[in-house]
């Protein structure tokens, strides 16, 4: 297990070298001048000059690269705008603060709404499939099948407004949704919360119905639940033991992957309930222009995406003993 | 080309695939030894049968020799030509001669394609356009393996598992091969089923002229099938004879022990010698030194693990019975049976 | 002690297994009745779709009970199974009769230890503590002759030989000293010298427990080694049943007939065809009328008035031996005598 973590970790080092090194090429190397560009919207003469210095402009592209890369483990001086301690991901001419703050600023919002849906469409997809996969062909199983399929095909934009107005404006039933750190008031973090959570849920609850009946159905037909029947285990034990250790393996593939797509922000959930998380973050990036700040959105959404796979991979193998990590 | 050279010719023939593994830096750490240097020879129109346990080798050869795989070492002549590392320019005259067939009748058939596409396929890529054309091939090729000849235009799963299987020797034929390497054609089959394939592939070899390397686990089959039987085990040939001799006169002590496994479908007034062989067969990764089935033989000597037996003709053997032993067997001692109670650790 | 003063221990009567599917209704088992004696083995041969494991796997209640219907009897000393609770099956399953299935590999769970997979049956049916099953466990795998069993009791499927995994399917199946076990093609997959290997085993246990078993193969090889009498089954129904050595040695159904002429022997003449069944075996979908087997049988018209069409040829069993075949004796004599002289020239 040591062996893999090192084997891996030192793969995802490498994967984000390429993957930030990739974007930072493509940001830098456009035609126009990048410390135009990051100095903003309203830019003095004096402070693109002060820009230009600290993003070492005149530099070779790599040179630059390797000063952002160096950043990141002691940190950088921006002469003019403050002190970036490390580790260092840039610097944002437009907020005027290190990148990390900004980011580190937003990413509570982003996590709450990850972990809170996916608590919510785990237990409804998992639990919905389980239903399906064992009333398979009866009027449960399509019931959930055709649900699950009108529920995939529904899109945040839509299920959202709709969920707003009915749920909060016209029965007030729900609050309002807002951020409030729950380290500040869990009750509040939990109310303004859970109409994005619901929304959020209820598209990826579908995903994960599908899934879990298709494992399961196959894992149902396989030998060795067969087996377990005819050392005559009862249907519960056989089905959670046997059938859904099967099934879990994929799952929990899938679901490490949309977890680590989560953490880096979800771009239209947000805007749709105006929380200010990764996902807001970057929409703002791209429209103020500001480089640095989007680049390191990038890396760490990247990742969120490179460890999840990792984690998956450990999962796997804690879960079926036939995968062997070396 | 003298009628004496052998239509196929393999010797030294050796396929090992590595293994990866290693830390930090991923490397060869080993190779299974899949086939470790093979010595047959297949005349026209003769028939080889390949026998041995699963792991021994056979289908590897078979794929070799038709050249699915490359070999690490070793040399295929087919018809005087070395095939051993030719490319697919150097192999495009040999492929219409040599084919193949395959275990698996609903596997190896594409579902979406016709009958008719799938046998006219290797005239196709060929650029082989028979007189009549191919339709009218492909009908002579459904009579001859005994399907009806309207039937071209259904698809595989419109057939039987003996059926698709003829499909499959219909593909075979369809380029007047020289040589086909069956690989488990049979064994996917019903027993009803299996005779009539066997049959088939018979008339097929005969009226055909076709020469066979037979690869099946089978002994009762290869024994109907073939002329000359070649017996493996872990990567190596321990016995080849002429089909009579080796059944007769096994002189290996694991082929012995292989055909008094074999159950048949008589009632004894004496019963069958039994020898009853103990653990399992050792990784292919590691095997034993000397001779590979020393670890399971009675026989066994300090001699046998330090020195390999070659494949030589034993005294006693008949010319063209080869076995490769320290102590062949002779048939009057009838050896100790073991007890199948206590089997060593295997791997 | 003869076996007509005992009790059967398992009596199958007029057993009908139909499944219903989207194409129609399968009649996977037609009307099949059989007994078997304590300490006895009953080989059942048939080929793909001849309703042989279906018969087994009914008999331990396996079946899909939505999509399947079971008629008939099928009585396991003196207690009816045929629409028994749940409750009661699960009592009887791996305690007073158990299975074991063609691929070991593929019928033992991957994600549990052997030694879990073989303790938790003990432990289902005795109540027994973990660590008492993982001796129990222990102790079985040193009967069925696993190398280093306290070691490698916690090992994984997957690191075992196929011959090994299949005696740990047996002792997983004989952990509770179960009274009848049904063998589903155990050997089909293994090599001859370790299907060798696992006849033994299974003949010594049987000795040493007094098990009855139900062999099921479609190798009359195997059923030659193990059996003690031999039901030929074919589409569903039984079509000859008796003695292993009568059966072998005077077959009596054109279909036995058939599958003997259809397996080349290790000393029978090489240069001859074999003699093959035709065509190939039914649909159980839509099965031939009367005799299932008429269409690919080569007697047909040897038959007065077409009867294999229209009549099913009734198993009439006399002292344990018996045939469905509208032949008369005097024919199937004939006829039998006719193909041992073909065979043998």
């Amino acid at each position: 297990m040591l062996r893999f973590l090192v084997r891996r970790f030192i793969g995802a080092a490498i994967t984000l070298l390429i993957i930030s090194a990739i974007t930072f090429m493509l940001f830098y190397a456009v035609p126009r001048d990048p410390a135009r560009i990051a100095c903003g919207k309203v830019c003095t003469p004096e402070t693109l000059e002060v820009i230009r210095h600290n993003m070492g402009i005149s530099d070779p592209l790599p040179v630059q690269y390797w000063h952002w890369l160096e950043a990141i483990f002691v940190g950088r001086d921006y002469s003019g705008f403050g002190h970036c301690d490390a580790p260092c991901l840039g610097y944002s001419f437009v907020n005027r603060e290190p990148v990390l703050a900004t980011v580190w600023d937003r990413f509570p919002t982003t996590a709450s709404l990850a972990i809170g849906s996916s608590v919510v469409f785990l237990i409804f997809g998992i639990g919905t499939g389980m239903l399906a996969a064992v009333k398979q062909g009866k009027a449960l199983d399509k019931i959930a099948s055709s649900g699950s399929l009108i529920a995939s095909s529904m899109q945040i934009y839509f299920v959202g407004p709709v969920a707003l107005y009915f749920l909060v404006y016209q029965t007030h039933l729900l609050d309002q949704p807002s951020y409030t750190p729950f380290s500040e008031n869990p009750g509040a973090w939990f109310n303004g919360l859970l109409v994005p959570w619901l929304v959020l849920a209820l598209i990826w609850t579908a995903n994960y119905t599908r899934m879990t009946r298709s494992q399961l159905v196959e894992s149902l037909t396989e030998d060795y639940v067969r087996t377990a029947r005819a050392k005559g285990l009862s249907r519960r034990n056989v089905f959670f033991r046997f059938a859904w250790r099967g099934a879990m393996g994929p799952i929990v593939t899938i679901f490490g992957l949309d977890m680590g797509v989560l953490l880096g922000g979800a771009m239209i959930t947000e805007k749709t309930f105006s929380l200010q998380g990764l996902g807001m973050l970057s929409v703002k990036s791209v429209f103020s222009n500001d480089l640095p700040m989007l680049l390191g959105v990038m890396v760490i959404t990247a990742a969120f995406v490179v460890f999840s796979n990792i984690i998956v991979d450990a999962c796997y193998a804690l879960i079926d003993p036939r995968i062997r990590l070396a | 080309m003298s009628n004496t050279s052998p239509l196929l010719d393999v010797s030294g023939l050796t396929k090992h695939f590595p293994i990866k593994g290693g830390f930090p830096i991923r490397r060869t750490v080993g190779h299974v030894q899949a086939v470790d240097g093979l010595d047959f020879q297949v005349s026209e129109g003769e028939s080889l049968g390949l026998v041995g346990e699963s792991g021994c080798g056979k289908s590897t050869t078979g794929r070799l020799i038709t050249r699915l795989l490359e070999p690490t070492g070793g040399k295929v002549t087919y018809r005087g030509q070395d095939i051993t590392h030719a490319d697919r320019r150097g192999l495009a005259p040999i492929r219409s001669e040599i084919q193949m067939i395959f275990q698996d009748p609903y596997a190896s058939l594409n579902p979406r394609h016709t009958v008719g596409k799938i046998i006219a396929g290797p005239m196709e890529i060929n650029g082989i356009n028979p007189p009549g054309g191919h339709e009218k091939r492909v009908r002579e090729l459904l009579e001859i393996v005994g399907l009806n000849p309207e039937h071209f235009n259904r698809f595989p799963h419109e057939f039987s598992g003996g059926q698709r299987q003829r499909i499959g020797v219909a593909r075979a034929l369809a380029l007047n091969p020289k040589l086909i390497v069956a690989d488990e054609p049979v064994s996917a089959l019903d027993v009803s089923i299996q005779a009539q394939v066997v049959n088939l592939l018979q008339e097929v070899q005969k009226e055909l002229g076709i020469a066979f390397v037979f690869i099946a686990h089978d002994l009762a089959i290869v024994r109907h099938f073939s002329q000359r039987v070649a017996v493996m085990y872990l990567g190596k040939i321990v016995e080849i004879a002429d089909r009579d001799d080796l059944y007769d006169n096994p002189r290996h002590p694991y082929t012995r022990a292989l055909l008094s496994a074999v159950p048949e479908a008589t009632v004894d007034e004496v019963p069958r010698e039994r020898i009853r062989l103990v653990g399992d067969v050792p990784s292919p990764i590691n095997p034993p030194s000397g001779c590979r089935f020393r670890t399971r033989c009675w026989k066994a000597t300090e001699k046998c693990a330090t020195e390999a037996p070659p494949l030589v003709q034993a005294s006693g053997n008949k010319p063209g019975h080869l076995t490769a032993c320290h102590y062949p067997e002779t048939t009057d001692i009838i050896p100790a049976p073991r007890l199948s109670k206590d089997p060593e650790p295997a791997v | 002690m003869t076996s007509t003063d005992q009790q059967p221990f398992l009596s199958i009567k007029d057993l009908k297994v139909h499944f219903s599917t989207e194409d129609g209704t399968v009649k996977a088992v037609d009307g099949l009745s059989f007994d078997l004696m304590r300490g006895k083995t009953l080989g059942i041969v048939g080929e793909s779709g001849s309703g042989k494991s279906v018969t087994n796997l009914t008999i331990l209640g396996l079946h899909n009970p939505d999509s399947t219907t079971v008629e008939g009897s099928i009585e396991l000393d003196g207690e009816e199974l045929n629409g028994a609770s749940d409750k009661t099956l699960e009592k009887l399953r791996g305690n007073k009769m158990s299975m074991i299935f063609q691929d070991a590999l593929a019928s033992l769970s991957p994600y549990h230890t052997i030694g879990t997979q073989i303790g938790e049956v003990y432990r289902k049916h005795t109540g027994a503590s973990k660590k008492v099953a993982r001796a129990r466990a222990i102790e079985m795998l040193t009967r069925v002759g696993i190398p280093q069993p306290d070691v490698r009791v916690d090992d994984y499927p997957h690191q075992f030989s196929g011959g090994m995994r299949q005696r740990a399917m047996i002792a997983m199946a004989l952990v509770c000293d179960p009274e009848l076990l049904i063998a589903d093609e155990p050997t089909t997959a293994l090599d001859v010298t370790v299907q060798a290997q696992i006849m033994d085993l299974l003949k010594d246990l049987q000795k040493e427990f007094g098990t009855a078993i139900i062999f099921i193969t479609h190798d009359l090889g195997v059923i030659a080694d193990i059996a003690d009498d031999v039901l030929v089954m074919y589409g569903g129904r039984c079509v000859e049943r008796g003695p292993k050595e009568e059966v072998l040695r005077t077959p009596q159904h054109p279909y036995t007939w058939g599958l003997l002429g259809s397996m080349p022997s290790l000393d029978g003449p090489v240069d001859v065809p074999l003699n093959p069944i035709p065509g190939s075996p039914p649909s159980l979908l839509n099965p031939p009328s009367g005799c299932r087997f008429h269409p690919r049988c080569a007697f047909v018209e040897k038959v007065e008035g077409g009867r294999c069409s229209t009549e099913r040829p009734l198993l009439e069993i006399v002292d344990g031996r018996g045939k469905a075949c509208h032949l008369t004796d005097d024919q199937r004599r004939e006829f039998f005598a006719d193909l041992a002289a073909s065979k043998a020239h």
